[in-house]
């Protein structure tokens, strides 16, 4: 397997872009034509081949344009990735997991060679070639998390368990939908999703985190969740408001198709076994209305799904001030035909 | 996630305790722990399956062998006897991957960790963790007498490990133990009740934070009366037997319940209570001094029930 990587931008010109291939397999997050927050949680990896759902880490045509956006974002604002000191020994375990996960799904992209704690990592993509010693970060040039970070799609929260709670005692957080690792560090599992509208109320949260407390070594999960973005842009963090949230105000019928982007994340969990820790990886993927609406089924969903959706929800999500806009543009896509099951495109 | 593996070593450690080592057979390496995690061991006898939870005794990054130390209960609901009488070397065995539910609080400035009878095992992975950790700790072990302490066999001799055998006048003095340790030390506890309360006694005392003071909270189920339960969807009634535990008797029935560490910790079998016609004995640590009253919920992998009615919504 070859695997093109696109030259493309998530800010300024904007020239992030879905080939076919990619619009196809794009992780689609409603599977019924209604939305109501839920924690539909499932195992991982599953799913067809060439889903994003099929490998432990998902490394797909943006790998390259999105490192070098996190770059960037580091450069401007190092606070991005945080590690407390306790949380060193998670970071190795994620760096384990991620670098044994990827030399074996994409073996033409990542190799690893391991004898004892010697380590020799080659990653083509990123021309990087490094041989150094697990579990001595004087041998790479930065903290385990942070290197293999850098090196990996997403954004990434460790969390540390301690007193029947989750806390996030680290991350690397340069692609989140609205929320800020500075401000977040140290928070606890209640207090980072409190402004969830109705969630708490369903005691979602509850479950959701008995239910993770309780994820085994060798369990791993996943979750999708959604927002909307007009733009490509990665960086929508709440310290960057200024830059991303005025362009929400450029939308007409005439651009919508092309600028308003439906957001995704794909979160997982894993539970790594030397710290304990719970690693949470977030992927982001980002698909514009026109290309969704390539997939016959999505476009019909999609347009129902928004127009009929709660408006706290609207509001939250980020999109209620275009919501006529968006709907009228998609109900060009609804004949009313029904819609199969599931997530997936009808073959 | 299971694991299929082979006993490669079994140890009289003290006329009461065994060591088990578990291998894979194909000499794979098996998924590394934390200090503190435990397996689950199946016990298949006939049509039935038993399930105990253990402490991983041996070295958390050594993915070579999981060992463990079995203490006989001749009381028990006979899982430690079917592993002190009927496992020997080169047996199959087949073992949960590890979980952690009394893991080490890695902020903490210094350790002390205090082990009563065979509550050393949860900290002999821990303090091999410490040690490469480089972190400061110091462990004590109390044993009535020196052929009860199996544990002397696993420990290092080491300036900060130090053994209290009660038989020779060296009983253990938690009040000296936990004064004058460093700010930011936490302590962590496994063994009888009478002790983890001691502890938390003192621990309160000398105002330590109560986020400080640990405890492994999962012991085996206990035995006890016969019951019956009523499952709701199907209206199956089920006899829970004296040394059975009632997930044991709905697994036994074909029931599917969700479980973890089956010791009560976890909170992943939790139960609701659809009807209750008498009291629930609640064996768990999980559920809240309100919802035990409540009597709503029941943790199957512990709990068992005294009375004419028993329903649970399965
Ligand atoms: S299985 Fe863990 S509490 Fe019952």
């Amino acid at each position: 397997m070859t695997m093109h990587f696109n030259d493309e931008t998530f800010r300024g010109d904007y020239t992030y872009h879905n080939s076919p291939e990619a619009i196809r397999r794009f992780p689609f997050p409603f599977d019924q034509d209604s939305y109501m927050y839920s924690v539909n949680i499932e195992q991982h990896p599953g799913g067809p081949k060439g889903t994003p759902f099929e490998f432990k880490f998902d490394v797909d045509e943006h790998y390259v344009a999105e490192m070098k956006d996190r770059e960037i974002t580091l450069a401007e604002d190092p606070l991005r990735c945080q590690s407390l000191p306790h949380m060193e020994l998670a970071g190795w375990d994620l760096l384990e997991l991620i670098m044994v996960s990827k030399a074996r799904d994409y073996p033409d992209l990542f190799t690893l060679h391991r004898d004892g704690n010697d380590w020799h990592w080659i990653n083509k993509p990123l021309g990087i070639e490094k041989k150094f010693t697990f579990l001595d970060p004087t041998t790479l040039p930065c903290g385990p998390m942070e290197y293999i970070t850098r090196q990996t799609q997403g954004d990434f929260a460790l969390l540390h368990e301690r007193d029947g709670n989750l806390w996030m005692d680290a991350g690397m957080v340069t692609s989140q939908a609205d929320w800020s690792l500075d401000f977040d560090v140290g928070m606890n599992f209640f207090e980072w999703h409190a402004p969830v509208p109705k969630a708490r109320k369903m005691g979602v949260f509850d479950k959701a985190l008995k239910f993770l407390l309780a994820v085994g070594q060798g369990q791993h999960y996943r979750r999708l969740n959604w927002t909307m973005t007009v733009n490509p842009r990665l960086d929508t963090s709440p310290e960057n408001y200024h830059k991303w949230g005025p362009e929400k105000r450029t939308i007409t019928p005439e651009n919508v198709g092309q600028k308003q982007f439906l957001r995704v994340e794909l979160q997982t969990f894993f539970r790594l076994p030397r710290s304990n820790a719970l690693a949470f990886p977030i992927r982001c993927y980002l698909a514009n209305l026109e290309d969704l609406a390539i997939v016959p089924k999505w476009g019909r969903r999609l347009h129902r799904v928004l127009r009929d959706i709660d408006p706290d929800l609207a509001d939250y999500k980020g999109f209620a001030v275009n919501q006529e806009t968006i709907v009228t543009y998609l109900s060009q896509f609804d004949d009313g035909a029904p819609t199969s099951p599931g997530i997936f495109p009808d073959a | 996630m299971k694991l299929a593996l082979k006993v490669t070593e079994v140890e009289t450690l003290s006329p009461l305790v065994k060591r088990f080592r578990f291998e894979d057979p194909t000499g794979a390496e098996l998924p590394v722990f934390s200090g503190g995690a435990h397996i689950t061991v199946e016990m298949p006898e006939g049509d039935i399956i038993r399930r105990n939870s253990y402490s991983l005794i041996s070295d958390p990054y050594d993915g070579s062998a999981y060992e463990i130390a079995v203490r006989r209960e001749d009381q028990g609901r006979g899982g430690s006897l079917y592993m002190h009488t009927k496992v020997s070397e080169g047996d199959e065995i087949t073992v949960s991957t590890p979980s952690n539910l009394f893991q080490l609080d890695l902020r903490a400035r210094k350790h002390v960790l205090i082990g009563g009878g065979i509550g050393i095992t949860p900290f002999l992975s821990q303090l091999k963790q410490l040690d490469m950790e480089q972190k400061p700790y110091e462990l004590h072990y109390a044993a009535r007498t020196r052929d009860e302490a199996a544990g002397l066999k696993l420990l290092p001799e080491a300036a900060h490990i130090h053994v209290h055998i009660s038989d020779e006048g060296a009983r253990m003095d938690i009040g000296a133990i936990l004064d004058g340790q460093p700010l930011g030390t936490h302590v962590y506890t496994c063994g009888p009740e009478g002790l983890i309360e001691a502890v938390a006694d003192q621990a309160a005392r000398l105002n330590w934070p109560e986020t400080a003071v640990h405890s492994e909270a999962f012991t085996a189920p206990p035995p006890g009366e016969p019951f019956d339960v009523v499952v709701k969807s199907t209206g199956q009634s089920i006899t829970v037997k004296a040394d059975q535990s009632l997930l044991e008797a709905l697994e036994e029935a074909k029931v599917k319940v969700e479980y973890s560490c089956r010791g009560g910790a976890c909170g992943r079998c939790q139960t609701k209570v659809t009807t209750c016609d008498g009291r629930i004995l609640h064996n768990d640590h999980w559920l809240s001094e309100d919802e035990r009253g409540a009597q709503q919920d029941i943790m199957p992998c512990m709990s068992r029930f005294k009375g004419t009615r028993l329903e649970l919504d399965l």
